[in-house]
């Protein structure tokens, strides 16, 4: 008799914990053969908040680490994921990749995964600056996280789109709450385990499946929410979360790219959602000595 | 002339005012479109007074939709058939000559930008004015050198760009918006704020006689609804504002799903935070400067003191002392420190803010000053026993008035003077250096000032956090307000 198979429970992942959502709904997404994926979260707007709570919490000590700190644990993060390749592999094909794609996905994923470990301690190099100002003072522009940051993963890619745009984020020092793909959630939960064994403090990504069109209002409208990273497709979506956005005059980015493009990732990734922030301090002047910057 | 009846307890200055004889204003001006001068479709002119006395300096026109219809097809077409197809280099000349013509009529522009918008003479001729010329100057040079600022990435102008700006600084916002829009090779339609329209109509005269190819820059005076028309107008494609966080939201609330860019230099509420190891002469003087400059005037201007708790009675006693030696006055005058009220709205809008002061409790100090019978003028003012949720601590005044709170310590003053929404700068005083990088990291602010206030310059960015606002202006991260990537 042949064993009986171990069935995944797919849950949320809110502080570094996996709760099944607090409204205790869930969904069942199928794929293109009517198999259904999973009973998934249905993740209410108080798991919104709570998410938002999380990444608030973990925000300072993020943005404080060292960048280079930062580094190791994004390539950490890489590495984990490496080590579970076949299990996103059966994933997205479960999901509807033929196995072809779903190997070169994951693939870059990881890859990307590694590109944007990379950036964490030389994008402040790049767009920061040093300002000759013409008074006596030195002065300079440094970039720093937006803080916490809103991001609606895309609909039509489980991982990928999910990796593009959550890592460049966190690169930078901020924290995230992150509405998985509706329909093709599963990735956004294998990868929550991947952060989780990985490095990644708890609170520092947050993700939460069900519906986007349920989520997304408690998140854009959020008061304690900096900034929005919108991957999704829906013009009208994207209006509603840049109307709700006024509220605090969120940052709203919308990305609508194809995110298996080998060139789909990039330094501006980062910079988008970080603010410049100038320092000035007078240099003393004695025996008529001047700013050589 | 108003006179100045100051009582002044040991000094007196003879008045030293600045000549208006040598600047010329027009009894009337017109819309600038497409390098003319232009009526309003209306047939509608409004009246810009001197705030200091409130004399009718000149009528302007009032530009409604139809104005900005004709002023938007004239950026455009000047956008497509002349500007955008210009070498970067041929245009770096035409802002490098508009910077020099500005610093030859320097003297003309600081009078007039004192006699419309009431700010001191001093500041109009050593900081507004200048930094003005300077941003032209200094954008002139990027627009041949746009694909250095932006590593590893294709850039190119946005088209046509609406640009608004605010009363507190006329010349100056003016600058801060044409400069870098035209270097990055769009075109503009300006609309200043109907209060202080002067100087940039004396900016679109310079620019007339720069031989800049019509169109390029246009300005449209008029209120709100001049403002609004540009903000709904279809083929703008990019708007920059500076002004209230009210309004501010209402445009990106308008923006939202469109592809059209905006950039917002929104309102403050600035902390200015002074250690009990800062030196304090110098740290007086700078709070002075921080919330006294410009009248109070001033987005960024420090308007919530932090006072560490055992320094914080010698720290009051030497502001109370030092208030009672501003001038108040003339703003024409050379020794006037604390000019006009830049209209009679804000001055009611002070005006009611000093009485919420009170009624929260909070004791309010004004020194002993004769308040010239015309115009708009308000004393410096402190208010002491303040509470973090007292309106006046937390909503932005735009005027002469100091909220004084105390601390104790380090992380109790980083989580009240981040206990905003808005976040747009924040000045320190202490002497320890490690602390200065604690606070500028900690604060969250566009704009970090430690050990000094108020300090702008061409070459430096400038903008807001959280409800201040977002994008810079000045420096190369201002340039990317007026670039799209492709």
């Amino acid at each position: 008799m042949s064993r009986l198979e171990i069935v995944k429970t797919y849950k949320i992942y809110i502080g570094g914990q996996f709760p099944r959502t607090e409204s205790g709904r869930y969904y069942s997404p199928v794929n293109k053969d009517g198999k259904v994926l999973g009973n998934i979260c249905l993740s209410s707007r108080k798991d919104v908040r709570n998410a938002v709570v999380a990444a608030r919490k973990a925000s300072g000590s993020w943005s404080e680490r060292a960048a280079f700190n930062r580094g190791q644990i994004l390539y950490r993060i890489a590495e984990m994921l490496e080590g579970r390749k076949a299990q996103f592999v059966e994933e997205l094909q479960f999901q509807g990749s033929t196995k072809l794609a779903a190997e070169a996905e994951v693939n870059l994923a990881i890859d990307r995964i590694v590109y944007y470990a990379g950036w964490c301690d030389k994008y402040q190099a790049i767009v920061s600056s040093v300002n000759p100002v013409a008074s006596s003072h030195f002065n300079f522009s440094v970039a720093e996280p937006m803080g916490v940051v809103g991001i609606t993963a895309p609909e039509n890619s489980s991982l990928i789109g999910l990796v593009s745009l959550v890592l460049p984020v966190i690169c930078g020092g901020n924290t995230v709450v992150v509405l998985a793909a509706e329909n093709l959630p599963l990735c956004a939960v294998t990868f929550a385990e991947v952060l989780h064994s990985s490095d990644v403090p708890g609170g520092v990504i947050n993700i939460l499946t069900g519906s986007t069109k349920e989520m997304t209002p408690t998140l854009s409208t959020h008061m304690d929410v900096n900034a929005l990273v919108y991957g999704g497709n829906d013009p009208l979506e994207l209006k509603e979360i840049q109307e709700n956005a006024v509220l605090n005059v969120k940052r709203v980015f919308a990305y609508s790219i194809d995110w298996t493009k080998a060139d789909a990732q990039g330094l501006h990734y980062i910079s988008d959602v970080q603010e410049i922030k100038t320092i000035w301090h007078p240099i003393e002047n004695v025996g008529g000595a001047t700013s050589n910057y | 002339m108003t006179k100045q009846n100051r009582q002044v307890d040991s000094w007196e200055y003879a008045p030293s005012l600045e000549s208006t004889n040598h600047i010329h204003i027009k009894k009337r001006y017109e819309l600038f479109i497409n390098g003319e001068w232009v009526k309003p479709s209306s047939g509608k002119y409004f009246e810009t007074i001197n705030p200091a006395n409130e004399e009718v300096i000149s009528e302007i026109a009032h530009g409604n939709d139809e104005d900005i219809d004709r002023a938007v097809k004239a950026a455009r077409k000047a956008y497509t058939e002349v500007w955008s197809v210009m070498p970067a280099a041929e245009r770096a000349k035409y802002i490098y000559r508009i910077a020099r013509l500005m610093q030859e009529q320097a003297r003309e522009l600081a009078v007039i930008e004192t006699l419309d918008a009431g700010k001191t003479i001093r500041e109009s001729r050593d900081i507004d004015v200048p930094l003005a010329c300077n941003h032209f100057f200094y954008y002139a040079g990027w627009a041949d050198k746009l694909a250095y600022a932006f590593p590893n990435r294709k850039v190119e102008s946005l088209g046509v760009a609406g640009q608004i700006i605010p009363w507190n600084f006329p010349l100056l916002m003016a600058s801060w918006k044409i400069a870098p829009a035209l270097a990055a090779g769009n075109t503009v339609v300006l609309k200043p704020a109907e209060t202080t329209p002067l100087t940039a109509l004396k900016l679109a005269e310079i620019i007339e006689a720069s031989g800049l190819p019509p169109g390029v820059v246009n300005i449209v005076t008029g209120y709100g609804d001049t403002g609004a028309a540009l903000v709904n107008h279809f083929d703008v494609d990019k708007i920059a504002f500076t002004g209230s966080t009210n309004v501010g939201k209402i445009i990106q609330k308008t923006f939202a799903g469109t592809s059209k860019k905006l950039t917002l230099e929104l309102g403050g509420k600035s902390a200015n935070i002074i250690f009990d190891d800062a030196p304090i002469d110098q740290a007086v003087e700078g709070i002075i400067n921080g919330i006294f400059f410009n009248q109070g005037h001033v987005c960024c201007a420090g308007s919530r003191l932090f006072v560490q708790e055992n320094i914080a009675e010698k720290v009051i006693s030497k502001l109370k002392e030092r208030l009672k030696s501003l001038y108040l006055g003339d703003p024409l005058d050379k020794n006037t420190d604390v000019g006009a009220i830049n209209s009679k709205e804000q001055l009611a809008t002070i005006t009611k803010y000093l009485e919420i002061g009170k009624q929260e409790g909070a004791e309010m100090y004004q020194p002993a000053c004769t308040i010239p019978e015309k115009g708009f003028f308000c004393p410096p003012t402190l208010f002491t026993n303040v509470a973090q949720s007292n309106r006046i601590a937390q909503e932005e005044i735009f005027g002469p008035v100091l909220t004084i709170q105390t601390f104790r310590t380090i992380d109790e003053v980083i989580q009240k003077a981040n206990n905003s929404p808005y976040g747009l700068a924040a000045g320190v005083w202490t002497e320890k250096g490690a602390r200065i990088f604690n606070m500028a990291n900690q604060l969250n602010a566009g704009v970090i000032w430690a050990n000094t206030y108020n300090k702008f310059d061409p070459t430096s960015p400038f903008g807001g956090y959280k409800e201040s606002g977002f994008g810079r202006e000045g420096g190369v991260h201002g340039l990317a307000a007026y670039v799209k990537f492709v």
